[in-house]
């Protein structure tokens, strides 16, 4: 497989009162035309480590890495200016909750219109109609109505559809994807998911899934990390994770109640301290 | 003997009488005593409304509810809470942060008229699986499952028969969904408790509860025994297309 990506050795520190706290500790993985999962508890460094590739941590957090390389271009080495264009035109990221990343006071359709006369000259005409193009190509079938509301007026489900209609504007290479379906029903999980995995298979393109829900990641991914305490702990193949050798997976994986096999009581995790201090296994293709 | 929770043709509206909502339909349902019930559906349903209509967060209500047996007016008075208490899902707003953990226990136990508070105290947080070296700490020192473990304490400050538990782990690790999970186990066989529980996550009501009801639209579609929600034994077909979203995540 082709990579698009390949992070080296990548660090993400804050400084503090007391020292450095080092969320992101040395990971080492690469992205092709696939869908790769991220998965770990709340804090083990998955959001941090999407966000660095985009040159996103907010000062004073520190990025540091051997290589984050594009295309074998190094994203380290470019300019604020660069880095506006990849994040405009390669890479493209959708948070976990899309009410903080629309613009409550403009309608929809403006916010995709203006997104996309960022990215290509059109007329106002023209950027609408591919702008309720963009709408129903993520499956809103009402896209005139929609592009007339605000944020506030959709579901958390439409407002996920939405935000994935924006990134895909530039057609990106890469798509980031924070939790993106956390916060929906199943019912809704089930077509947001399958948007993206159309983008992947109809245009090529890499997608980084971050989530907390192991069921899931195993169920939709290709490939899978599973990060702890800042550090990647095990990388195997989505449809393999219930077989996962790491017992820190392992002990996810029995903490959660069955539908199909009830358990008397839940297993609970006993955190092994040598779990951390491992190096972090390299998730190359 | 009486059920511990009696719902009978429950209807619920919010808004004023010219801009209605009616979140609630028409359910009705009951919990024995000691049994653990299970309300289950897409977000909005309407499965909070009831809980927080039985706890008189709701107050335009009509039909009836009763505790062990005593239905509810449109009060509810100092013996209502003694007998039933709620835990909500977001341990990160249910505590007040200036308060310490002493301070949200004792004033609670205050509340309910205990006296031997110091010893009462202790004893809740023994119950909840922290030791006593948590009793000075404020909610920011305090990790989610810390959290929800407080917010359960305080529930059970009152030594209630009844808890209603409004997705008391969805904002959890699952790790930590599993020792607050076993706690909640636990503490019903200790104490037997009467769950009436709300998740969207059915192996999580699955795992708990021995019936639930799944809602559509703020309607009752079915009441189910947990063993034929297993075994696909649905008589509605929400029900079976909630079974089957559920197992395959991935349309
Ligand atoms: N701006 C920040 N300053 C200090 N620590 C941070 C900051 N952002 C995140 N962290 C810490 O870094 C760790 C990893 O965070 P994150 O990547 O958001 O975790 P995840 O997405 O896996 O839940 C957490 O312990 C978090 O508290
Ligand atoms: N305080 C309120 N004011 C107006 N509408 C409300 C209020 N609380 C809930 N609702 C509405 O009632 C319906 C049912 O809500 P809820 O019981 O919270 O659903 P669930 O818990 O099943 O997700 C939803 O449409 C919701 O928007
Ligand atoms: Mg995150
Ligand atoms: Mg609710």
């Amino acid at each position: 497989m082709t990579t698009l990506l390949d992070v080296d050795n990548l660090w993400v520190r804050f400084p503090n009162r007391t020292g450095v706290f080092d969320a992101v500790r040395g990971v080492s993985f690469s992205l092709g035309r696939e869908r790769l999962g991220i998965v770990g508890e709340s804090g083990s460094g998955k959001s941090l480590t999407g966000r660095a590739i985009l040159r996103l941590i907010r000062s004073p957090g520190i990025v540091e890495a051997g290589h984050i390389n594009l295309h074998g271009e190094n994203l380290l080495e470019k300019s604020e200016a660069q880095m506006r264009k990849v994040r405009g035109e390669k890479i493209s990221m959708v948070m976990q909750d899309p009410k903080f990343s629309l613009n409550p006071v403009m309608t929809v359709g403006d916010q995709i219109i203006e997104a996309y006369r960022l990215h290509a000259k059109a007329s106002k005409a023209e950027a609408y109609k591919k702008s309720v193009e963009m709408l129903e190509a993520v499956s809103i079938r009402d896209a005139d109505r929609v592009m007339k509301a605000y944020p506030h007026e959709m579901s958390g489900g439409m407002g996920q559809r939405i935000m994935i209609a924006m990134m895909l504007i530039p057609n990106p290479e890469i798509l980031i994807a924070d939790e993106p379906t956390s916060a929906l029903d199943v019912s809704v999980q089930g077509q947001v998911l399958s948007i993206m995995d159309k983008l992947v298979k109809e245009r090529g393109m890499g997608l980084i899934f971050i989530s907390h829900d192991l069921n899931l990641v195993s169920q939709f991914c290709d490939r899978v990390l599973i990060m702890y305490a800042g550090r990647i702990v095990e990388v195997c193949e989505a449809d393999k994770l219930h077989e996962a050798k790491h017992p820190y997976t392992q002990g996810l994986l029995g903490s959660l109640p069955r539908f199909d096999a009830p358990r008397d009581r839940l297993q609970v995790l006993t955190r092994d301290p040598a779990w951390r201090e491992a190096p972090s296994v390299e998730a190359r293709l | 003997m009486s059920d511990a929770i009696s719902i009978q043709n429950l209807n619920v509206w919010f808004g004023e009488h010219h801009d209605l909502f009616q979140a609630v339909k028409n359910a009705s349902l009951t919990v024995a005593t000691g049994a653990s019930f299970g309300l289950v559906g897409e977000s909005g349903s309407g499965k909070s409304t009831i809980l927080r209509a039985l706890t008189g967060l709701a107050p335009q209500w009509e039909g009836q509810m009763s505790i062990n047996g005593t239905d509810l007016t449109h009060k509810r008075d100092k013996q209502f809470y003694k007998t039933v208490q709620m835990v909500f899902q977001d341990p990160y707003a249910s505590l007040h942060p200036r308060q310490s953990v002493d301070q949200v226990l004792s004033e609670t136990l205050h509340l309910h008229g205990f006296k031997d508070i110091d010893n009462r105290v202790n004893k809740l947080l023994l119950d909840v699986g922290l030791g006593p070296a948590f009793r000075f700490r404020y909610p920011h020192q305090l990790s989610g499952g810390q959290r929800q473990r407080i917010a359960i304490a305080r529930a059970l400050a009152a030594e209630p028969k009844i808890l209603l538990l409004d997705e008391p782990t969805s904002a959890l690790d699952v790790s930590v969904q599993a020792e607050i999970l076993n706690l909640l186990c636990d503490l019903r066989a200790e104490h037997g408790l009467t769950y009436l529980m709300v998740s969207h996550d059915l192996a999580v009501v699955a795992h708990m509860c021995e019936r639930a009801a799944v809602m559509r639209n703020g309607e009752i579609v079915e009441i189910i025994e947990v063993a034929d929600m297993r075994a696909g034994k649905t008589t509605h077909d929400y029900t079976a297309q909630l079974l089957h979203a559920s197992a395959n995540r991935v349309a």
